[in-house]
């Protein structure tokens, strides 16, 4: 535990909640980018031209934000990916 | 060798196979419940953890499928990922494991013509997907694998399994096709 000042603690946790944490979704070579794209559809209700859009993002780049917010929201949708098989991971916006 | 999934008039979504191809499902779908089937439990375990889907006692897998299909949360901070491990791996373990059963339900109790309802496509589609992760990881199929597969020898045992693979990656897309508007 934080033996810090209270005003630094403070100023620590104001900084941390300007960032939010985001959720990542990697490229892997099984899922088809068809199935990507049902999944962001499905989980996210994404339209159609945003899903492909950021499928295409995980295909070509490597990988792609999916979506952004608290991190109790995103260790919610990282697990949702992970129960579709998708490989996502979560962690502060850089 | 089948078509695909297709649908048919009453709303129901198709699937015809003949007997080999079926047994071929049920025998995956029994593999799959055989990977995912959640941990035996503890004895001494707290029952309270296990009412609200906390495992104290998950640790990491160290088998390369159990890593695909339950992957570390957070790329770089291990003590963050085990704990991630320990709230959500049961509740994963446990939908996989519904999907494979409800598939194998429906297998058994089908001929050569397996019908499901659209309720029923999260279940199929779930599983094809654990199926063909657990295979690409056994074959070891990466980014370029489809150039390396012209120079496998002819007895090489990744073949038969590639040949499943590619039946397996068939199937789910035509199903994501019935789906995608």
């Amino acid at each position: 535990m934080s033996i810090a000042p209270a005003e630094i603690t403070e100023s620590a946790l104001d900084v941390d909640s300007d960032r939010p944490w985001v959720t990542i979704v990697w490229n892997d070579p099984v899922n088809l980018m068809s199935y990507v794209t049902y999944v962001f559809m499905s989980y996210f209700k994404y339209d159609q031209a945003k899903a492909e859009l950021l499928m295409m993002d995980v295909h070509e780049r490597g990988r792609a934000v999916v979506s952004s917010g608290t991190r109790e929201a995103m260790e919610r949708d990282v697990t949702a990916m992970h129960g579709y098989g998708l490989w996502a991971t979560l962690q502060k916006d850089d | 060798m089948s078509s695909g999934f297709y649908r048919e008039a009453d709303a129901r979504i198709v699937l015809r196979v003949e007997e080999v191809e079926r047994l071929l499902l049920v025998s995956m779908a029994e593999q799959v419940l055989e990977i995912v089937a959640p941990r035996k439990a503890d004895p001494d375990a707290d029952p309270l953890f296990a009412l609200v889907g906390i495992d104290p006692s998950t640790e990491r897998p160290t088998s390369e499928v159990l890593l695909r299909l339950f992957p570390d949360a957070y790329g770089d901070d291990e003590e963050a990922s085990s704990e991630f491990r320990r709230f959500t791996e049961r509740d994963l373990r446990q939908m996989k494991t519904a999907h494979a059963n409800s598939v194998l339900e429906t297998l058994q109790r089908s001929g050569d013509k397996v019908m499901l309802t659209y309720a029923m496509v999260p279940s199929w589609m779930g599983f094809l997907n654990d199926v063909r992760l657990a295979l690409g990881v056994r074959i070891g199929i990466d980014d370029d694998f489809h150039d390396q597969v012209e120079n496998f020898d002819r007895d090489d045992p990744r073949l038969p399994l590639l040949g499943v693979y590619d039946w397996l990656t068939y199937l789910q897309e035509s199903l994501v096709q019935i789906m995608l508007p």
